[in-house]
């Protein structure tokens, strides 16, 4: 009876104590408002600080900072590069939870995962986890600005209405096809090519450094889909066919994980024409491997994916993103090496044979 | 002389592997380099490419007929709106049909009357989590006086899935009760649905698709993004009665649309909608054009 009870004491005493010594764990399948998002990025930063450093790289129309974790191993040398983004419509939550999730991810993976630690040698991940800001914080105002897409400026003189659809901003055949020039239109497409800043902040950090870049990636929702440039039907990317492959090769690992089913191709094919977008502009500057991801789901929920869902959906769409920089890594810094050791074998198998033969 | 071989051989693939970088850089920059209205200059293969694939582009737009991509628009948005047809048919608080996959498509040009597509898809009863392959056809009428899409299409198997019980108690509950269930936000923002409102939440997706039905077009593509309120009315001719405000996305304008709705429910007569009414989506803006 007393043993029982002083058992019991123990107990509590160690799950009080285990309470106070442990800090509370971040959680990555629940939705988190831009405060939480802002201090998680802290503390990323300060929990890996010889892998991780936040940089800001522009302000949003409400004057925000926009920042991103720059993420790799610091090698004092000038590093290829891996470009994410998530957030650029407001309304697709999903998103800006997978962009936290990926980072936990690398960081996990570099732990334990030599292939995880070659590539942060090699590369620097450059990872946006809310772009538009103003429209998220908006977004999470109550219940009837939930469902908005734009960013926060106001419309030109004449409209009342605010925001323009930042992902039909960008310097990429603007204005030409898939917008709308009325301000109160959810793709309207600004008063001019890169006319936010928060387009603009892109624009500058990442075309400053452009050929560092392998891979710029978008993270967007709904729909299940992974689509390549153009979003013009009469201009086709000059690495068409290999962006296909490799984009079919990262649906095939995001069904493994879950079996979701996730289309491939450009948007005029699978989806619709448009202009503008970051994934266009940046296979214009000439980096090679640029994909919209289309998370969750395909209109059951839609944009309100429910947070039980977060998981596997981060979990598959992370098997899709790793497929690509993967594939983007290996044919930057192995294609050399390989090349030279198959040619090296032939040879001298041929030389071993012809020598067998002389003899 | 081996040696020498192999020196030889290490310099050369050091070279090789070098240039194969460099190719794909260069055809990048005459990529970049190019005016942005102009076509971009590319090397000899992929104009070839290009040069195959406008040709596409231009039969597409020509002819858009014969067999469809299953993966690719066309097919998808015929495919959605018989989605939405067979929730008007059977769809209740308890049977609710989601498009699953597009296994294949056609498209006919007919003269008179309009453009029909002939489909295979899955459907999946999302209640019960089961599938049926069948054959769809969709017919989009030339001109919208004409009225909507019609479209054929059965799933009997679905239909054998019993729920008979579950919503002849559901609707036990709430016909004769003193006090009317009102709900908002359906799922909300989080996702969540609490599971007492989730038949709510059916029924107001079942009659969310007699507007989705009748404004559908090759043009569209609609889901059910969110109940904003759905209020329960006192029972009329033992039909279950409700006021609805719903909101629907359409992919392709990622426009969200305010429809009002009024619509009654029971067992034996499924789903009916007595009233539709479009709302403009800010209280300053003009009434919406119904220019589809």
């Amino acid at each position: 009876m007393h043993s029982c009870v002083g058992l019991s004491c123990v107990l509590l005493l160690t799950v009080i104590g285990a309470a106070t010594v442990e800090r509370a764990e971040y959680d990555y399948f629940k939705y988190h408002p831009m405060s939480e998002i802002t201090g998680w990025m802290a503390q990323i930063q300060k929990e890996n600080p010889d892998l991780v450093s936040i940089m800001d790289y522009g302000k949003t129309y409400e004057k925000r900072t926009i920042s991103l974790l720059k993420i790799g191993v610091n090698t004092g040398e000038k590093k290829k590069a891996i470009w994410m983004d998530c957030g650029i419509h407001a309304r697709e939550w999903i998103a800006p939870a997978f962009c936290q999730y990926f980072v936990r991810q690398i960081l996990d993976a570099y732990k334990k995962d030599p292939k995880m630690q070659e590539m942060m040698k090699n590369m620097d991940f450059y990872v946006t986890p809310v772009l538009n800001m103003d429209g998220y914080i908006f977004s999470w105002a109550n219940d009837s600005t939930r469902l908005w897409r734009k960013n926060r400026s106001p419309g030109p003189a004449g409209c009342d209405c605010y925001g323009t659809d930042l992902n039909r901003n960008f310097d990429a055949n603007w204005g030409t096809i898939g917008v709308s020039f009325n301000c109160c239109d959810q793709t309207y497409c600004g008063k001019d090519a890169m006319s936010e800043p928060e387009a603009q902040a892109v624009t500058f950090f990442v075309g400053t450094r452009k050929e560092d870049f392998l891979c710029f990636l978008t993270i967007h929702s709904y729909g299940q889909l992974l689509l390549l440039p153009y979003g013009h039907p009469n201009f086709t990317a000059p690495n068409y066919d290999e962006l296909m492959k490799v984009g079919l090769a990262a649906a095939d690992a995001i069904k493994k994980v879950h079996g979701m089913h996730y289309t491939v191709g450009t948007s005029p094919d699978v989806l619709y024409p448009n202009s503008g977008s970051s994934r266009d502009w940046s296979r214009m500057q000439g980096i090679p491997y640029t994909f919209t991801f289309e998370l969750r789901d395909n209109g059951t929920y839609g944009f309100e994916l429910p947070e039980d869902q977060i998981k596997p959906a981060c979990e598959e769409a992370y098997s899709g993103a790793l497929e690509i920089i993967t594939y983007a890594h290996n044919k930057t810094f192995n294609g050399a090496v390989a090349t030279a050791a198959a040619t090296l074998w032939t040879v001298l198998l041929t030389v071993c044979v012809t020598s067998t033969n002389l003899m | 002389m081996i040696m020498f071989i192999i020196a030889a051989v290490v310099m050369f693939s050091g070279v090789t592997g070098s240039l194969n970088v460099t190719e794909s850089l260069e055809a990048d920059t005459a990529d970049m380099l190019a005016h942005p209205n102009s076509v971009p200059e590319f090397t000899e293969e992929e104009t070839e490419i290009l040069g195959q694939i406008l040709d596409v582009e231009a039969e597409g737009d020509v002819m858009a007929t014969g067999e469809l991509n299953p993966n690719h628009y066309q097919a998808q948005r015929a495919a959605k709106v018989v989605q939405h047809y067979l929730n008007t048919r059977n769809g209740s608080p308890f049977r609710l049909f989601r498009l699953s996959r597009v296994h294949s498509g056609n498209l006919e040009d007919l003269v008179d009357s309009g453009r029909k597509y002939q489909l295979e898809i899955t459907v999946k009863e999302s209640i019960s989590n089961t599938t049926e392959k069948l054959s769809a056809s969709v017919l989009f009428p030339r001109e919208e006086r004409q009225g909507s899409a019609q479209v054929q299409a059965s799933c009997d198997e679905l239909l054998k899935v019993n729920i008979t019980a579950q919503e002849e108690a559901f609707y036990q509950q709430y016909k004769n009760s003193q006090n009317l269930v009102s709900a908002q936000y359906l799922p909300d923002s989080h996702g969540r649905i609490d599971d007492d409102m989730r038949p709510f939440w059916h029924l107001s997706i079942v009659a969310s698709s007699f507007v989705m039905l009748k404004e559908s077009n090759e043009n569209t593509l609609y889901n059910m993004a969110q109940v904003a309120n759905v209020t329960q009315l006192a029972t009329e001719n033992d039909q279950l009665k409700f006021d609805g405000h719903i909101l629907l996305h359409d992919m392709v304008s990622q426009e969200i649309i305010h429809w009002k709705l009024q619509f009654t429910w029971s067992p034996p007569e499924g789903v009916k909608v007595l009233q539709m009414e479009q709302l403009p989506h800010c209280h300053h803006c003009e009434k919406p054009q119904n220019s589809n």
